[in-house]
């Protein structure tokens, strides 16, 4: 019992939480659901926030009683109850796996196709190996060198704790809570999430990692992240996740802020692994996602790269407000859905500098009963004298029962400017299959070889390791889902 | 005389309610060409895809031994591996996969199949140079998607260079021959010809005589409403040039 007091005190006090990294290693201990003012103040007080962020919660939850649920994007679901998720969860010590043998025969062989490390594998399953704990988190192994750079990389509670000047400072000044209902929810009740700020002129020497999980069931889970690159510095964040199996649906409604101020650049690159729900659609994760950036200095850039094969629903427009002349947004995506998932992913480019120029790769993949929808929004405002945007959509249809979509928003109010779209549509069909069965290829080896090389672009984009990973995962996402 | 490469014995294979082929009976033995003629919709390009192993046909009766092993057993991969080549007549465009990628997982799939050792990247690369020399393909098709943005000519050279990597114990050429211009179909031939070993044989599936000058069969077989009617030597195909398929048709109507 003392034990299980010793640990959820460190949870709430420090970062605890991303020092071990996966929650899966402890059992939660879950606040009874609903929300209200209460279950707010219980959250920040639990975390020992001080007032200001307690009073931010408020307000946030207060903008959220007045707004609705958006219903414009192209994915349909069960309404979500609220009141029946539980917002807090605290850990204590559960009864874990002692060895991998003891975990699910289903979640290995995907840890094997990925090719992880059998350690990595261990943590990931949440077998309790103490040495290999520390391995998981690259913030806990790098955190002296990056900290002799002045770099600070941690958990958003700590950074409240430990800065909060740089946290009010930035916290909500990219997607405010009242930004939209996912967000103004976040904003509310976020658990955690990481902090990463880099000084003028560092260049950040290791790609900065975290895996996200989630884990006991009917637990939203509200991530918070924030990223800040001083004048002329370079930071690259990583960002991964894998799920294991659940029969709920859950939701996850996270909001990622980043800022680069005057010739910063931020690459921030997503793998979104996230339990998809069975062949029929049940007990996937809903992804309602907030993430944007601001390129608030001249010159500075920000790049999104995003390969998302998981959850049952997401709903994520990574975007960039282009406020700093000469500045540049990137967004690169591959999206993968099969069996019933549904994706209505893009990005948001708003042009408000100078020549600031925009580039939109987008390479949606659909098989089974899935669909899959691009919507991009690409802005020019009047003050963005000599803008440019590129876009280039293109949609993959595996099988004759899915369906891509692509909904284009184009809005220029300055005449300088200069915004190109192209979109392509292929499939895969019968045909293109028996030439490769017929040199020799099976079936799972030709689309696996006809995907990457649809999504080389984009994964190209992405960290050497992660390149690898994600293009197994493609082959995985898609398995079954042809012949 | 050796064993046929290729046994078919009284093959009948349907689409839905419709036999197109009839039994069919051809042997192939090692080392020869036969050339395979008959008006369209005969069921010549059926019998090519039957054998590939594609799924749409089925078949109703009969046996195909290739090399002595039940053919229709097995998936069309295997019969891949196991040395079945089929020049399409309509070959598919794979965007996104280069010529090369495409070639070397075809390439070590079979090699993998014949317990080989993966080519390397070297090995390989000059391996798919001296192939493509054969015929004449430029290099830089190298890294282009495989048949993407190809000419129709281009699309069935490139068939012939497929083969020439792969090196099948039986390849089956359907109409490689139309749409070429006069120099291609020279190189084809060519090509052809190169390839023609004591070990190999080749099902060469074609309209037109002219082919049949540059690349001489041993056997010529008409195939007509799902049957062979009639089989000859290389003559049998000027023949059937200078009067056309009603003179065996006719005599066919009468045999049944
Ligand atoms: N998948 C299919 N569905 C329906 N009918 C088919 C199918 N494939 C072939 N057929 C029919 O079977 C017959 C034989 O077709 P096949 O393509 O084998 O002829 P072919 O001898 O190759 O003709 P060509 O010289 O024009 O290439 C035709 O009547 C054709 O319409
Ligand atoms: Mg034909």
């Amino acid at each position: 019992m003392s034990e299980h007091v010793d640990i959820l005190d460190q949870l709430t006090a420090s970062d605890y939480e991303y020092k071990y990294g996966f929650e899966s290693q402890i059992e939660e201990e879950v606040v009874p659901p609903g929300l209200n003012e209460e279950t707010i103040r219980l959250i920040s007080e639990k975390k020992g926030e001080p007032e200001w962020m307690l009073q931010w919660r408020l307000q946030a939850f207060r903008y959220w009683q007045t707004m609705k649920e958006p219903h414009w994007a192209n994915v349909r679901y069960t309404p979500i109850d609220y009141q029946a998720i539980s917002y807090y969860a605290a850990p204590k010590r559960k009864t874990q796996p002692r060895s991998l043998d003891e975990v699910d025969p289903e979640l290995r062989r995907t840890f094997e196709k990925l090719g992880i490390p059998l350690h990595e594998q261990e943590v990931l399953a949440g077998v309790a190996v103490d040495a290999v704990l520390d391995s998981v988190s690259v913030a806990t192994t790098f955190r002296e060198k990056l900290q002799s750079l002045g770099i600070i990389f941690c958990s958003m509670s700590e950074a409240i704790r430990e800065y909060p000047d740089l946290v009010r400072k930035y916290l909500g000044s990219v997607v405010p809570p009242n930004d939209n209902f996912f967000a103004a929810l976040n904003s509310a009740v976020f658990s955690d999430g990481s902090f990463c700020y880099v000084p003028p002129g560092v260049r950040c020497p290791i790609e900065l990692s975290t895996y996200f999980r989630i884990n006991a069931r009917n637990t939203g889970q509200f991530e918070r992240t924030l990223i800040i690159a001083d004048e002329g510095a370079y930071v690259s964040y990583l960002e991964g996740c894998t799920a294991p199996m659940r029969d709920e649906n859950q939701l996850h409604a996270a909001v990622v802020e980043l800022v680069a101020l005057a010739g910063a650049e931020i690459k921030y690159s997503t793998v979104q692994n996230w339990y998809p729900g069975d062949r029929e659609g049940r007990g996937g994760i809903y992804n309602f996602v907030t993430k944007r950036g601001i390129c608030l200095g001249e010159s500075s850039k920000i790049s999104w790269t995003q390969v998302e094969t998981g959850s049952a629903i997401t709903w994520k427009y990574p975007s960039v407000i282009l406020k700093g002349d000469n500045s540049v947004g990137e967004f690169y995506s591959v999206a993968v859905t099969n069996h019933r998932q549904q994706a209505d992913t893009g990005t948001k480019m708003t042009h408000i500098g100078r020549n600031t120029r925009s580039r939109i790769v987008s390479k949606g993949i659909s098989a089974g009963y899935s669909q899959n929808s691009y919507r991009g929004l690409v802005r020019v405002n009047p003050s963005a004298d000599g803008a440019r945007n590129f876009s280039q959509c293109d949609s993959l249809l595996i099988g004759d029962k899915c369906g891509a979509h692509t909904f284009p928003y184009i809005e220029v109010h300055n005449p300088t400017a200069i915004v190109e779209h192209e979109a392509t549509t292929s499939k895969i069909g019968e045909d293109i299959l028996f030439y490769c069965n017929q040199r020799g290829i099976d079936t799972e080896t030709a689309v696996a070889l006809i995907i990457n090389g649809y999504a080389r672009e984009v994964l190209s984009k992405l960290p050497m390791e992660f390149a690898v990973e994600a293009q197994k995962l493609l082959a995985i996402s898609l398995e079954g889902s042809v012949g | 005389m050796a064993e046929p490469i290729l046994r078919i014995r009284n093959l009948h294979a349907r689409v839905g309610e419709t036999e197109i082929l009839r039994g069919v009976n051809l042997d192939v033995y090692p080392g020869q060409l036969h050339a395979i003629m008959g008006p369209n919709g005969s069921g010549k390009s059926t019998l090519a895809a039957v054998l590939a192993g594609r799924e749409d046909y089925e078949v109703t009766e009969g046996e195909v031994l290739f090399d002595g092993k039940n053919l229709l057993e097995m998936d069309p991969e295997e019969r891949a591996r196991e040395g079945l080549f089929l020049a399409f007549q309509y070959p598919v465009e794979i965007p996104g996969v280069s010529t090369a990628t495409f070639l070397k997982t075809a390439l070590n799939e079979l090699r993998k199949h014949r317990g080989q050792e993966p080519l390397d990247a070297m090995e390989f690369m000059n391996l798919m140079r001296e192939r493509a020399a054969l015929v004449k393909i430029d290099p830089t098709f190298f890294s282009r998607s495989v048949n993407e943005g190809f000419s129709g000519g281009e699309k069935k050279r490139n068939e012939i260079f497929q083969l020439a990597m792969l090196e099948p114990r039986l390849a089956i050429l359907d109409e490689t021959d139309s749409g070429l211009d006069i120099d291609a179909l020279k190189i084809v031939a060519d090509g052809v010809n190169a390839l023609r070993s004591p070990a190999r044989a080749f099902l060469v599936i074609t309209h037109y005589q002219r082919l049949l000058n540059y690349i001489v069969p041993d056997v010529v077989h008409v195939l007509y409403r799902g049957r062979i009617i009639k089989t000859g030597p290389k003559e049998l195909a000027l023949e059937l040039e200078a009067k056309g398929y009603e003179w065996v048709t006719e005599t066919d109507e009468v045999a049944l």
